[in-house]
């Protein structure tokens, strides 16, 4: 290890950095490998009809379907609706949870009041509500969004909350010697102190949101992704089914990415963000 | 000892009027405990460079907290100029701010930046006003800190062991910096030490406290700079030391 460190020193920058950029490749190669490989598995079973095409659609046929369906614009209309809910759900859920956070983070009376109800109902499982909610909200698109914010407006509210109550005293000791006034503690120390594990609430919120949406869609919706794949079910259409489960992958996916870059963005003074980043 | 101390306070009482600092009958206690302050006085004049000492639990922590304004009085009377800086042995710096912005945290006025990089410039640290306070080094982050207290102008600065957590050669380097800055800002000083070399080469005074009460409270009396080797410094070593119940063999 040392020694093809210390070789690649000596060999020259472009010889080094060909090197470098070849193993990365590598890594990447290594990486993606064995997704690959499974995938290419699947086909061939499809492909030599050891699976079932009732029950198991293929690769091949997975990405015609999905081909066709934008074409028709099918999944364009249902992405979009289901895009909507968790959009309008997520962001209704962070600003309860925000708001909660804070007035229970920086008030005693506020926690007195608020966080003894919060922590009651975060070990409730959201997903029990379902009934109730289709009940108090009909079938509509409302149930769908309550449900989602409902799912996402805790894990906000907790990890604000902690964050707001576990910054260092010794640096707020210090913000009183300076004299520093309420208004200017909450907004230069508090605020920002809290902040990491804010974010660190929002990609748990994400997550649940497509949980939420997964749920609500598959029950008496109209349309969105969860609709198409419901309804696909009824024609034993597994490529649209397993479609569905590809677009919600990608969509939690993307959705990490952007609470991942929002971090580096807003913690760039942390020096172990940086290094991460830099990977 | 302790009628020698007690007539050496006494004889400093006139001056008492014109003091920056006075401390008058300061008790302190927590719950139903023993006093950590017991009918303390102390008076500081301006300018006065003042090393308080004492083992841990003796109150020092506490008195400066109270003189910080950081605990409240409740027995006895202070009184302190309104401009007061503290330096703690942690930097204290917010993370999420840029050096320059933690120096003038708080602080009105449109030409801050300006101001932060002149005062850091001063603690030698006018290349690192942009970095983020994670990436300074302990030393770094100390002077960074003493810059913080110094761009307030203080009539009062309360060093708390601000040096404790440094490397041997740092605390050297950074013990000549206060130093200079003290010379150049004449400021009343209280710095808080475990360490009696550290007292005897900065301060005017040494007080030291035990069970909340003033001990010994010693002039001293060289001219600056001072060196180890001098047989004042010596000779200040061993009584200080031995007030502190370690004995020279």
């Amino acid at each position: 290890m040392s020694g093809s460190l210390v070789r690649t020193t000596f060999a020259g920058a472009a010889k080094g950095s060909a090197r470098s950029l070849w193993r990365i490749r590598l890594d990447v190669l290594t990486r993606y490998a064995s997704p690959v490989v499974l995938v290419l598995l699947w086909q061939a079973a499809c492909s030599a009809g050891l699976l079932s095409s009732r029950l198991m659609a293929s690769p091949a046929r997975i990405v015609a379907t999905g081909w066709s369906l934008t074409r028709d614009g099918t999944l364009q209309a249902n992405l979009t609706v289901s895009l909507m809910r968790a959009g309008c759900g997520l962001a209704i859920g962070v600003f309860a949870g925000v708001s909660l956070g804070l007035v229970s983070g920086l008030s005693r009376v506020g926690e007195d009041i608020v966080d003894a109800p919060m922590q009651i109902l975060r070990t409730l499982p959201t997903l029990a509500l379902v009934p109730l909610f289709i009940l108090w909200f009909g079938i509509g698109e409302t149930p769908k969004i309550a449900l989602v914010a409902l799912g996402a407006s805790f894990p906000i509210y907790l990890n604000l909350y902690k964050g707001i109550r576990s910054i260092d005293p010794k640096l707020l000791e210090m913000v009183r010697t300076l004299g520093l006034s309420r208004g200017r503690t909450i907004r230069d120390v508090i605020l920002p102190g809290a902040l990491p594990d804010l974010l660190v609430g929002l990609r748990f919120a994400v997550g649940i949101s497509w949980l939420m949406l997964v749920v609500a869609e598959q029950i008496n919706a109209e349309s969105g992704i969860g609709h198409m794949m419901m309804d696909a079910e009824d024609f034993l259409r597994t490529d649209i089914i397993l479609l569905g489960l590809v677009i919600y992958g990608l969509l939690g996916l993307v959705s990490d990415q952007v609470v991942r870059f929002l971090e580096g963005m807003l913690l760039v003074w942390r020096p172990s963000h940086r290094v991460v980043g830099a990977r | 000892m302790n009628r020698i101390v007690q007539e050496l306070r006494e004889v400093r009482l006139p001056s008492r009027n014109d003091a920056a600092v006075i401390v008058q009958g300061l008790t302190r206690r927590f719950g139903d405990g023993p006093a950590v302050l017991e009918h303390l006085d102390l008076a500081i004049a301006p300018g006065e460079f003042v090393a308080l000492l004492g083992h841990s639990g003796s109150g020092k922590s506490t008195l400066l907290r109270t003189l910080a304004g950081l605990d409240p009085v409740i027995e006895g009377s202070v009184s302190r100029p309104g401009e007061v800086s503290v330096v703690f042995q942690e930097s204290r710096l917010l993370p999420w701010k840029r050096v320059w912005q933690n120096i003038v945290l708080g602080q009105a006025g449109a030409n801050g930046r300006e101001r932060a990089m002149a005062v850091l410039k001063e603690v030698g640290l006018g290349h690192r006003g942009d970095a983020w306070p994670l990436t300074l080094s302990g030393g770094e982050a100390q002077r960074a800190a003493l810059a913080r207290a110094l761009v307030r102008e203080p009539a009062f600065l309360m060093l708390d062991e601000p040096f404790a957590a440094l490397d041997a050669l740092t605390r050297l380097k950074m013990q000549r910096l206060v130093s200079d800055l003290w010379v150049r800002h004449r400021c009343s000083v209280l710095l808080v030490t475990h360490d009696v070399d550290e007292a005897l080469l900065l301060a005017d005074r040494a007080v030291v406290l035990e069970r909340g009460r003033i001990r010994m409270d010693l002039p001293i009396p060289m001219e600056r700079p001072r060196r180890h080797a001098d047989p004042r410094f010596e000779h200040l070593r061993t009584v200080l030391l031995g007030t502190l119940g370690v004995h020279d063999d």
